[in-house]
């Protein structure tokens, strides 16, 4: 069994390679899914680079990205596989003409392979070049098809009645996002590596600004990272996200903003903060003193 | 079987060992963690080695704790429990002491004290000489002087000896009393504003208050580290985790949350109401079909001939409860009715109305408070600074909060209107006028009473639950997060 990673700093540094950021937790998290063959179960707010996460392990290991997007309403027929009926209907009529045909003959012949319409999940078992499955907002389809997704992540398999067990042919690097609006079955949590994305830190996402955004000045982005760190900390409805913040660092650089004053931050904050009550919030934590006697 | 291999797993047994006790620490303090869990730690951390601490942590973590509230929990015991292992984290690392050069730097210019110097360390440095390195590395952010500065304090005073049953906030109080966080802050934005040339605007003196209280926050979590360490090797690692032992955020009790405690909650809150209103609604959308349409079904038949083959049903339309939330707010319940407040306002729109009153020995009504604004938690503020909720003396007096209650809306409830009461029916030996109790549970579909108290402490003292018990549809003990959701869950 040949390994995707060398070391956790191997991982550290192809990420880096692919722009994306990582810290200590999430390159050790990727390195482990590798070798210990678990998928990985990533949680946390939102933009917070969950997604993005599965997309650079792919890029970095040069692997196929293959994408499940979940939601209310998903199953079997959209994630695992589906018979092409209507192909197998046109075989039925073709072997009608010609009367030597017998049933069990039609019928091994149209639940086959060729009849057969991989979805993603079967898509990423079958596959012979490595892939990055990733199935996205798990959190969002029902308990009950949850159940869909367990064989294929403790088994790397899939059953199909009519065909029998499809092993996978080469293990994939799974990755599921959530965003935690309910709570994931315990069975679905115990097979997977569990990382938590929360806010980067000050540092990381200042890193993360000087990346991301093109012509930005170091210590813009330093304003930028100090700002988005206060504002955290308010007690807000929807904190900024990573990426709110790379959208700000941008429109800044776009006005040709070099220092950050209460002005332009009142200003542009909108771009950061998306509910009204946010914003005026923020704006009075940041237009008042609240601290009279330092100023004396 | 390769020569190898036994020598390999005799290598890794006390590893094993250390990492079942872990384990078994880990579920003591509530951490559900399945068998098989357990074998994904093992497996993980023979690929991860031991002397790399963060990785090593972050491996366990991933494998063993899968909520991210039981991340504090976790990160607090794998620092008892592996504090002493990993060679930067030796107790007293005099050799590689940063204090060793950093006595080189400071001295300069200034006459070394007297006497002692020879100790090594920062044993021979005057309290004066600590606040001010103090005041520097803060200044500076300097991580390793600050990790110094943290030892050397602790050492100094939290006059710490073995086997003294004292617990660990003992030491940090008496250690943070002597470094007075507070004032260096003060300093050290004093000393900001005198280098900025021109003064600093609120808004830039705002962002130097944040830099410097992360600072200060590293600062503080380095000493309570230090003591933790040594309190470990004082005591071993099974019994410091037993002292340890913190309850989840869910089960945190309301009537006796620390302040710490309290943010914890308060960021908890978030994720279990957005959880529960999901939740509802999904549950509101799966409800069975209504009972049959009859004339629908006549209306459709006719595309069969008369032949009702295609029976139609109405729409479900379940109750949406009218709620009244009556919640007493004085000082040993506030948290208790915040919480709930909270709660019930996050899900209110799976309520037809929802009213709120608040009382301690008067009663005000706040609902106006909580509607139109979309910030619950600025609605709370609210209620406690302005509700009009004082009629005597400001203690607790639950007969005459009910006898305004009944006086002026006790005509309002009607037979949707299901009643939540809050509070400990601690009295201070007031008449319970009890009858209006019973008369809304006469008018008012339910009447629930929720209590915050355990329920072994039910009428001791000046409690009268009992007494309003008997009239409601059920008092319920709601201690913490957990109990509170699945109470409100249940209500709906």
């Amino acid at each position: 069994m040949t390994h995707r990673f060398d070391s956790v700093d191997a991982v550290r540094e192809g990420l880096r390679k692919v722009d994306y950021l990582a810290d200590e937790s999430i390159a050790g998290i990727a390195y482990l899914a590798d070798r210990l063959q678990k998928p990985v179960l990533i949680e946390g707010p939102a933009g917070t680079g969950k997604t993005q996460l599965a997309k650079s392990v792919a890029e970095m290991s040069g692997a196929r990205l293959i994408r499940l997007q979940c939601y209310e309403g998903l199953d079997e027929a959209k994630a695992l596989y589906e018979w092409n009926y209507k192909k197998q209907l046109l075989r039925i009529q073709v072997e009608r003409g010609d009367e030597s045909g017998e049933w069990t003959e039609i019928k091994d012949d149209i639940f086959s392979d060729e009849f057969l319409l991989p979805r993603p999940l079967l898509e990423a078992i079958t596959a012979d070049d490595p892939v990055v499955l990733l199935i996205d907002e798990v959190d969002r389809v029902e308990l009950e098809t949850e159940a869909l997704l367990l064989e294929i992540l403790s088994d790397y398999q899939v059953s199909i009645p009519e065909l029998g067990t499809i092993e996978a042919k080469q293990i994939p690097l799974v990755f599921l996002t959530s965003n935690n609006t309910r709570e994931l079955s315990e069975a679905l949590k115990r097979r997977c590596l569990f990382l938590h994305l929360d806010y980067p830190s000050m540092d990381r996402e200042k890193e993360i600004v000087l990346t991301k955004v093109p012509d930005v000045t170091d210590s813009l982005a330093d304003q930028v990272a100090r700002i988005v760190r206060s504002v955290r900390q308010l007690e807000l409805k929807k904190h900024p996200s990573v990426s709110e913040t790379l959208d700000w660092a941008r429109t800044l650089v776009l006005l040709g903003i070099e220092h950050i004053d209460e002005k332009e931050a009142v200003e542009t904050v909108n771009i950061l903060l998306k509910y009204r009550s946010d914003i005026e919030k923020a704006v009075k934590e940041f237009s008042t003193n609240s601290d009279a006697h330092f100023t004396g | 079987m390769t020569t190898t291999e036994p020598a390999e797993t005799s290598s890794n047994q006390p590893m094993f060992d250390l990492l079942e006790g872990f384990v078994a620490e880990l579920r003591s303090a509530g951490l559900p963690v399945s068998l098989s869990e357990n074998i994904d730690a093992a497996e993980a951390v023979r690929h991860i080695p031991l002397e790399d601490r963060l990785a090593f942590k972050y491996a366990l973590a991933a494998t063993l704790v899968k909520n991210n509230a039981h991340w504090k929990t976790f990160e607090t015991l794998f620092e008892v429990y592996f504090s002493l292992r990993g060679s930067e984290y030796t107790l007293d690392g005099e050799d590689g002491d940063p204090f060793a050069d950093m006595d080189l730097d400071m001295d300069e210019g200034e006459q070394g004290p007297p006497g002692d110097g020879g100790q090594g360390g920062g044993e021979g440095m005057s309290p004066e000489e600590l606040a001010e390195l103090l005041f520097q590395a803060l200044m500076k952010g300097d991580e390793i002087l600050m990790r110094a500065i943290a030892r050397q304090a602790v050492k100094r005073y939290a006059g710490m000896e073995p086997g003294r049953p004292v617990g660990g906030t003992y030491y940090l109080y008496r250690t943070l009393r002597n470094l007075d966080l507070d004032g260096v802050m003060e300093r050290l934005m004093e000393q900001r504003q005198e280098q900025s040339p021109d003064g600093m605007t609120p808004f830039e003196e705002r962002l130097e208050r944040d830099e410097f209280d992360s600072r200060i926050e590293q600062m503080r979590k380095e000493i309570e580290a230090e003591i933790r360490r040594r309190l470990v090797a004082d005591r071993g690692a099974e019994a410091m985790a037993k002292t340890l032992r913190k309850p989840l955020p869910e089960d945190v009790d309301f009537m006796h949350a620390s302040r710490e405690e309290m943010t914890q909650l308060r960021r908890a809150i978030y994720p279990l109401t957005r959880k529960l209103a999901a939740r509802l609604a999904r549950k509101r959308r799966h409800k069975r079909k209504g009972p049959l349409d009859f004339r629908s079904t006549v209306r459709h038949s006719l595309s069969y001939g008369g032949v009702p083959a295609d029976p139609r049903f109405k729409h479900p339309k379940p109750a949406k409860p009218e709620i009244f939330v009556i919640a007493d707010i004085s000082g040993s319940v506030a948290a208790f009715a915040r919480f709930t407040l909270h709660l019930v306002y996050a899900i209110s729109s799976q309520f037809s109305r929802v009213r709120s009153f608040v009382f301690i020995d008067g009663l005000d009504e706040v609902t106006d408070y909580f509607e139109g604004v979309d910030d619950i938690t600025e609605a709370i503020h609210r209620v406690n600074t302005e509700a009009d909720v004082v009629w005597v003396d400001g203690h607790s007096d639950y007969g005459h909060a009910f006898e305004v209650f009944w006086d002026n809306y006790g005509s309002e409830i009607g037979p949707k209107t299901t009643v939540l009461i809050l509070g400990d029916a601690r009295n201070n030996y007031h008449a319970s006028q009890a009858w209006i109790i019973k008369e809304i549970q006469h008018k008012a579909r339910k009447l629930f009473w929720l209590n915050p108290e355990p329920k072994a402490y039910w009428d001791t003292g000046d409690s009268i639950v009992g007494e309003y018990g008997a009239y409601c549809d059920g008092t319920f003990e709601v201690r913490n997060l957990r109990q509170l959701e699945r109470f409100v869950d249940n209500l709906v």
